[in-house]
């Protein structure tokens, strides 16, 4: 057993923090923010040179091979950096779910082009009332001839108004609309008549669109893996995208955890240091533990993702996420509190870290869901007697 | 003892609620139900609505438009208007300065100023907080310099709410200094058109435009607009605050709100099933549902004058739970309210230019417009624990009220 990094490990850490340190000043963060795409083409095209956007990709595609540990370094200092550019959607989602699921084809003509920050990818698969469940796809595809045929709607899509190509999951087939066989991935131009998007901005100041697809036609060799198959590397793709969000929100926590307990340094009311109240000092502690329970668990995470037994990678991902939520809100809500009337205005940093966490808190499902699901799954740890099976009152098989 | 309201108070209830259907304009209401910002024209009108009925200040002397209610008779009249919802009235200038003026003020000051806070023809905003004075109030520095029959005043305020919409401000200022910083304080009556005044807005992290900083640059004020005496401002002002505590537990806003995600969770979805009935979920609002049960019964038993045995000290100190167990409340509503929204709380609607607003709520598809005011609700009322003496100021009241000083 290891926690320590490698040395290349700890030289792509301390080079990305300096990175952001230099380059991303809160400040410059907004600049960014107010330019057309919300965020900056130009931090983007710094990043490939750096090779960070190829990182995580094989080396045989013009990345490094960098893997989970890699991901969690990248994400967390861009958590503690707050960035806007579109990483996560682009190479996390995007970048895993080729690498993952492409033909040998496919990747050659795109992983190259991720690398290089030339290619922005989209995941358009949450709808209506998906929720976290992975596996409810309305969204319908039927073949035509040699090609497919989409329609439905897609829902927050990250970064989607400004990918050049969608990921597009839709159901190709199963029994119903909850069936975990039957769905299909599809590689979909943006540009392509029938799709539609509607950009916006999202409470954390990130960027992103619902899709429409009408009539959408794309060729055979637009689906991505085998048809009716797609779920097992959405999922697959989605562990990645929660040890992901874990890492962001540490970085994020790290940075309201540390400028809380400096700003109770140079405090002042009722003739001291608001260090100086004992109870402060208490909940700045409350926060450092909250802190490091979920820096353990976004390495519990990170180290589960190479797990082959799915349902232990499943109660991992769960457990992760639900402490991260628990530990982020906590944290986030603290620092707000601490910092009085100043923590709550637009001109601190504090509040933008804690929109962060709360939207992260939100995506591939919320802490409650997630207590719900690893319940469901008999928790972490097995009892000595096998556990009865729970009452379930939900998974109903119709809308 | 006994629980139920008597057939006086069923019938006074009735009446408040009809009144309340047929008087609350409807706009208002949906606003108020989508967590939507009410403008200061929504605010304006339905104050003045309920003038017109006689009910704009309750709880005031009659002489002053007051009602002669029984506590809890006004208790119902509160909770009633919470629950359906109605907007609140004004509370800097119906619950705060209102009866300070009642108080504390000369006959002229209440002649000039009672009729128009009921009739809200003046908007009020509250001068206490300066960068420096927080929680520590009596730190504050803002400076009065007596000048003939006029005080100068020279300093900054922050924090105060919607200053931008007012037209005065009751404010503290130093006109002395004591050895005690809580003496030498005065309490005085600011007209927001006096020359010297600036406003400027602070924006809060959801995007809102509600507090402002404001700066006094040789504002002359008339004597005649210093309540009671110089240097005792601060008896005025913790008879004021102890005022705001006690009306700041809105029951009331959490049971509506408490109603409207139950409602919503009807038709939000969630592994197939709808939201209410996923069990976690109701559980979690069950437990809320508790939580805020217990404080009603603890604001009726306030309410209702129990003989108690004192527990919880004076009537300061029940002030402070109030405070501190309801905006627990609030916030967790808040919560659920982002729980139930899910992704569709991340889209962000800019407030002033409605952006989103219009053809683009075009049914779910963006999001639904109550599911994208969720988020910034919640953010926002992270106030509710830092403002009006935070909850850690609150707790520091409570202990004291256990172990003296
Ligand atoms: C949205 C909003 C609206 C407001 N509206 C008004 C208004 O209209 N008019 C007005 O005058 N003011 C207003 N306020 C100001 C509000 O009353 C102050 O923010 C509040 O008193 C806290 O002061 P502070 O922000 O300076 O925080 P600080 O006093 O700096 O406190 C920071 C943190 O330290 C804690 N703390 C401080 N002292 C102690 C102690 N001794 N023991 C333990 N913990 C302590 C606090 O609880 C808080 O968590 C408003 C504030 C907000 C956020």
């Amino acid at each position: 057993m290891d926690f320590r990094l490698t040395d290349e490990q700890r030289l792509l850490k301390d080079t990305l923090n300096r990175l952001i340190a230099e380059q991303y000043p809160f400040d410059r963060r907004r600049q960014y923010q107010s330019e057309k795409d919300g965020w900056s083409r130009a931090a983007w095209a710094r990043l490939a040179d750096l090779g960070i956007l190829g990182v995580l990709l094989p080396e045989r595609y013009g990345g490094a091979g960098g893997g989970p540990i890699e991901a969690m370094i990248i994400m967390s200092a861009f958590g503690r950096g707050l960035l806007l550019e579109p990483f996560f959607a682009t190479v996390v989602l995007g970048g895993n779910l080729l690498t993952l699921g492409a033909s040998e084809a496919q990747k050659v003509l795109l992983l190259p082009a991720l690398a290089s920050g030339k290619l922005l990818l989209g995941f358009a698969h949450t709808e209506r009332h998906s929720r976290h469940d992975l596996a409810n796809v309305a969204t319908r595809a039927r073949r035509d001839g040699l090609q497919w045929v989409l329609d439905g709607e897609k829902c927050v899509v990250l970064h989607g108004d400004v990918a050049d190509k969608l990921l597009v999951s839709a159901r190709s087939g199963g029994e119903d609309q909850y069936d975990e066989d039957g769905i299909s991935l599809f590689l979909v131009d943006a540009e392509a008549s029938g799709v539609s998007r509607r950009d916006y901005r999202t409470q954390d100041g990130l960027r992103a669109a619902s899709v429409s697809l009408t009539d959408v036609h794309v060729s055979s060799d637009a689906l991505i893996g085998t048809s009716d198959a797609a779920f097992p590397l959405i999922e697959e793709v989605a562990h990645h995208a929660i040890a992901a969000i874990c890492a962001e929100m540490v970085g994020a926590m790290e940075e309201m955890q540390e400028q809380t307990v400096e700003y109770l340094k140079t405090r002042v009311q009722f003739g001291a240091p608001l260090s100086k109240f004992q109870v402060l000092q208490h909940r700045a502690v409350d926060m450092l533990m909250a802190l490091e329970q979920a820096r353990s668990m976004a390495m519990f995470a990170t180290m589960m993702l190479g797990e082959k037994d799915l349902t232990e990678r499943r109660r991992a991902m769960s457990a992760a996420k639900i402490q991260l939520g628990r530990s982020s809100r906590f944290v986030g809500q603290q620092a707000i509190q601490l910092h009085g009337g100043i923590g709550m205005t637009m001109d601190c940093k504090i509040g933008h870290y804690f929109k962060r966490t709360t939207m992260l808190d939100l995506q591939f499902g919320g802490a409650d869901l997630h207590l719900q699901e690893l319940a469901e799954m008999g928790g972490l740890i097995s009892p000595g007697a096998p556990l009865p099976r729970m009452d379930r009152p939900i998974v109903g098989r119709s809308l | 003892m006994y629980l139920q309201l008597t057939p006086r108070e069923l019938t006074f209830r009735d009446e408040v609620r009809a009144f309340l259907s047929s008087s609350v304009p409807r706009d208002i209401r949906e606003k108020m139900l989508n967590d939507g910002r009410l403008s200061k024209e929504d605010i304006v009108r339905w104050q003045r609505i309920l003038n017109v009925k006689g009910w704009a200040v309750p709880h005031w002397p009659v002489e002053w438009g007051g009602t002669n209610w029984t506590a809890v008779e006004r208790y119902i009249f509160r909770e009633e208007m919470q629950a359906f919802p109605a907007p609140p009235p004004l509370d800097f200038a119906v619950d705060m300065i209102g009866p300070v003026l009642i108080a504390h003020g000369s006959d002229e000051q209440k002649r000039q100023f009672l009729p128009r806070i009921a009739n809200l023809d003046d908007w009020w905003c509250q001068g206490f907080s300066e960068p420096g004075a927080g929680s520590d109030l009596a730190a504050l520095k803002t400076a009065a310099r007596r000048d003939g029959d006029e005080y100068v005043l020279n300093g900054q305020k922050i924090w105060t709410t919607m200053a931008h919409y007012a037209d005065w401000m009751f404010c503290l200022v130093r006109t002395a200094r004591g050895e005690k910083k809580q003496n030498g304080i005065s309490f005085l009556l600011v007209n927001m058109k006096s020359e010297g005044i600036t406003v400027r807005p602070i924006i809060t992290m959801e995007g809102d435009h509600e507090v402002n900083e404001v700066f006094f640059d040789d504002v002359r004020v008339p004597a005649a607009n210093l309540v009671g005496e110089q240097d005792r401002g601060w008896d005025y002002a913790k008879f004021l605050l102890s005022n705001e505590r006690a009306t700041i537990a809105r029951v009331g806003v959490s049971k509506a709100r408490i109603r409207r995600i139950k409602e919503l969770a009807a038709s939000e979805y969630c592994m197939g099933r709808p939201m209410i009935e996923n069990r976690r979920f109701r559980e979690k609002l069950a437990a809320v549902e508790v939580e805020l049960k217990a404080l009603e019964m603890t604001q009726l038993r306030l309410v209702a004058g129990e003989e108690g045995n004192g527990r919880t000290g004076s009537s300061d100190a029940t002030a402070s739970l109030l405070k501190i167990k309801g905006a627990e409340i609030q916030q967790a509503t808040t919560e659920l309210l982002v729980e139930l929204a899910g992704h569709f709380a991340m889209p962000f609607i800019d407030n002033e230019s409605q952006e989103l607003v219009g053809d683009c709520w075009n049914g779910p598809f963006v999001t639904p417009e109550w599911a994208a005011r969720a988020a910034p609700t919640y953010f926002h009322w992270r106030k509710m624990s830092i403002y009006g003496g935070s909850d850690e100021i609150q707790r520091n009241v409570l202990a004291r009220g256990i172990f003296g000083r």
